[in-house]
């Protein structure tokens, strides 16, 4: 298989489709003449012309809202925000409109749109340009929220969820896009709704998504290295809708959990997750479930800080293990 | 001064420079009340000012080359008039804000070189403890309310620090800048309309420096002005030559009377250039020509127009320019050094001034939730 970027994974998947399907259109902040903020459109505007790949003015509520508003008339609209950190304009596109739009209509409407973009702290531009907003987007039914960790999901994902039809928020991270790992060519879906085991293991269910699935692998291994230890790493990928079979499944098989995310632990995704564990398998628990999460604060610039303490990181993540196997 | 016109494909905001004229270097705008009342070390000052602003950014760019800056990095080279002449009109209750391009606004409002520089560097010893980076700089005793990083995001605070102005009876103005990006948030048109409808001494400026990252103002903006906009709005409006410095000061400072004397916002689109691409890591090499930002540089640099006018007043030789050069360079040397040497904050800072109550254990006593203490 051909081992390719998480950058160029996703370029090939919106390639592919856009394609398969004249209605798939891709639409945002430079993202044709400058080949997108981060090149993950690269190509494109030539391949498919100014019709298809649209530069918009910076005006998020604006364009979010038409490319919802084409979708309802059956385009399926790929619309990339420069960084998810500024969905916060769009929200009530967002929120008010493509989560409610289906429903309101007593399911009259589809709405196939993409919105996709950067996500994530850890590259030290500050607390206004980190948000990572998939627990934020997840409370709001309507809405399905994806995050690829590996770039064979990347482009599997990005691709079900351009022929979704409902609204997918569609969260990368700016630290993986130079990432490689081996892409098949070609016809490749990830569905949405299914998590993935990235290790498996027998001692502790470690249960992540984006960026925080590859920290935890490395923790993973030390933990087998060091201490003999054999930690099952299953990776969410989508976080709505949530595959709570394979988590239930995991911890049945391990009876302990770590939770890991890059997010902030107040409301955030892994709260909802030990919700889940502590309802339906509750009697299955060794010991309680601990979590490691960003600090809980807003993102910090100081480059020395931010990305070795804030975030997770394998050091705390490794910490955390051994006290749920104490 | 060299007539030149620069390329075919250039934004709007080329017009605006079309001002100078080729026998006198001295601008007409030399002659308004404010500049012909100006002492000639007041002159030297906001050329010293300007200086300081493009050295201090060069001291900065190569620092982001040797690592020690993280981020991004928007450099202000090529506009230093314009928040040198705007500031410059400012009075004891007139305030401002801008957006992360805000190295030039910091310098202008009296930041010293040392805690912006050691914010870029993320280092305690910043201006907001490196917490916030080279985009979020704040002087709030200097009536500066920050730099700030969604694209007109800080357009309704600066309109909300102009109504509180008056709604304390102050007389005083707050200038809220923005790129011509900008303008197209909602956000800027809705506080536009706040502004007018209940008479808020704002004045917003866009800094129409032609280009909004690799977007050309042309391919961004409907209709044929940005500050005509205002119109719709029942406001006043006007375009400035950004290159000016004199027509800077004198352009701003009528935008500030009327907020003053009417409470009334206006616009102002000041039209400038950066030579730089948008961030550091922006090559700057697919959506404009080299030959666009050198003919920029030649004929319409800020900086050197501003001292060959100083010249020609006679109140600037070459060697006294050369030696603010000079000490300006060694400030920003210096600035740099002691960023260098500074701790950077701890991991126990990560998790403080996020509350007030945390930040300020004695304020929490002499609120409610204590009294059955
Ligand atoms: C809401 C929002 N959308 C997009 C961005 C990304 N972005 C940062 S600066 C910029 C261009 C802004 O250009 P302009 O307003 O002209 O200001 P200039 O950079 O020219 O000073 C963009 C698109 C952002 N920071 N905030």
């Amino acid at each position: 298989m051909p081992v390719i970027t998480y950058r160029e994974a996703l370029n090939q998947a919106l390639a592919e489709e856009l394609d398969r399907d004249p209605n798939v259109i891709l639409m945002g902040e430079e993202v044709g003449q400058f080949n997108g903020a981060y090149k993950v459109s690269e190509g494109l505007l030539e391949r498919f012309g100014s019709k298809r790949i649209l530069d918009t003015p910076i005006s998020e509520a604006g364009f979010i809202g038409l490319g919802l508003g084409a979708s309802m008339l059956g385009l399926r609209p790929v619309m990339e925000l420069m960084f998810w950190s500024f969905y916060s304009v769009a929200f009530d596109q967002i929120l008010n409109n493509a989560a409610n739009v289906r429903y309101m209509s007593g399911g009259l409407i589809h709405c196939p749109i993409v919105i996709r973009g950067p996500a994530n702290g850890g590259t030290n531009v500050g607390a206004t340009h980190s948000h990572t907003p998939e627990n934020i987007c997840a409370h709001h039914p309507g809405v399905k929220v994806v995050v690829a960790a590996t770039p064979a999901d990347a482009k599997g994902l990005l691709k079900s969820a351009i022929r979704d039809n409902d609204p997918v928020m569609f969260m990368e991270n700016t630290i993986l896009y130079n990432d490689k790992g081996e892409v098949p060519d070609g016809e490749h879906l990830v569905p949405i709704g299914l998590a993935d085991i990235k290790r498996s293991g027998t001692d502790l269910t470690i249960v992540a998504h984006g960026r925080a699935v590859l920290t935890s692998l490395k923790a993973a291994e030390q933990l087998q290295a060091e201490h003999k230890i054999s930690a099952e790493v299953v990776d969410l990928r989508s976080i709505r809708p949530l595959d709570e079979e394979t988590i239930l499944k995991s911890v049945r098989k391990t009876h302990r959990v770590l939770l890991v995310e890059e997010n902030k632990p107040f409301c955030g995704v892994d709260a909802q997750i030990s919700y889940l564990i502590q309802e339906k398998a509750f009697d299955d628990l060794d010991a309680p479930i601990k979590r490691v999460s960003a600090i809980d604060a807003p993102q910090i610039y100081a480059p020395a800080l931010e990305r070795e303490h804030q975030l997770p990181n394998p050091a705390r993540i490794l910490k955390a293990a051994l006290e749920v196997l104490r | 001064m060299s007539k030149k016109t620069a390329a075919n494909n250039e934004p709007k905001a080329a017009d605006g420079a079309k001002a100078e004229e080729a026998a006198n270097p001295i601008s007409a705008a030399a002659q308004a009340p404010i500049n012909a009342k100006l002492k000639p070390e007041a002159r030297i000052e906001l050329f010293r000012t300007m200086v300081r602003i493009r050295r201090f950014e060069e001291r900065c760019l190569r620092a982001y080359q040797q690592g020690k800056i993280g981020g991004f990095l928007h450099l202000y080279i090529g506009q230093e008039a314009v928040a040198t002449g705007c500031v410059s009109v400012l009075g004891d209750n007139d305030h401002l804000i801008t957006a992360y391009r805000d190295h030039g606004h910091g310098l202008a409002v009296g930041m010293s070189m040392n805690e912006m520089m050691a914010e870029n560097y993320g280092k305690a010893t910043g201006c907001s403890k490196g917490k916030g980076g080279s985009m979020h700089y704040f002087a709030p005793d200097k009536n500066f309310w920050g730099g700030h990083g969604i694209v007109g995001g800080q357009i309704p605070l600066g309109t909300g620090i102009a109504f509180a102005l008056k709604y304390k009876g102050l007389k005083g103005a707050c200038l809220a800048f923005m790129g011509d990006g900008a303008v197209n948030q909602g956000a800027v048109h809705e506080a536009y309309n706040l502004a007018a409808l209940w008479d808020i001494p704002v004045v917003f400026i866009i800094e129409n420096n032609g280009y909004s990252m690799g977007t050309s103002q042309t391919r961004s903006s409907a209709g044929e002005s940005l500050a005509k906009r205002a119109e719709g709005y029942g406001m006043t409006w006007g375009i400035c030559n950004g290159h000016d410095l004199y027509e800077v000061r004198d352009k701003v400072a009528a935008a500030i009377q009327l907020a003053h004397e009417k409470s009334r916002p206006s616009v102002l689109e000041i039209r400038t250039y950066r030579y730089r691409g948008h961030s550091v890591s922006d090559p700057d090499s697919t959506y404009r020509r080299k030959s666009e930002v050198e003919d920029y540089r030649r004929t319409k640099d800020p900086l050197q127009l501003f001292q060959t006018s100083l010249i020609a007043e006679g109140v600037l030789d070459e060697e006294k320019a050369a030696k603010i050069d000079a000490e300006a360079r060694a400030e920003a040397d210096a600035a740099a050094d002691f960023a260098d040497a500074s701790p950077p904050p701890t991991v126990e800072d990560i998790s403080k001034d996020i509350y007030w109550e945390q930040d300020a254990p004695a304020d929490q006593r002499t609120k409610g939730r204590l009294l059955f203490d």
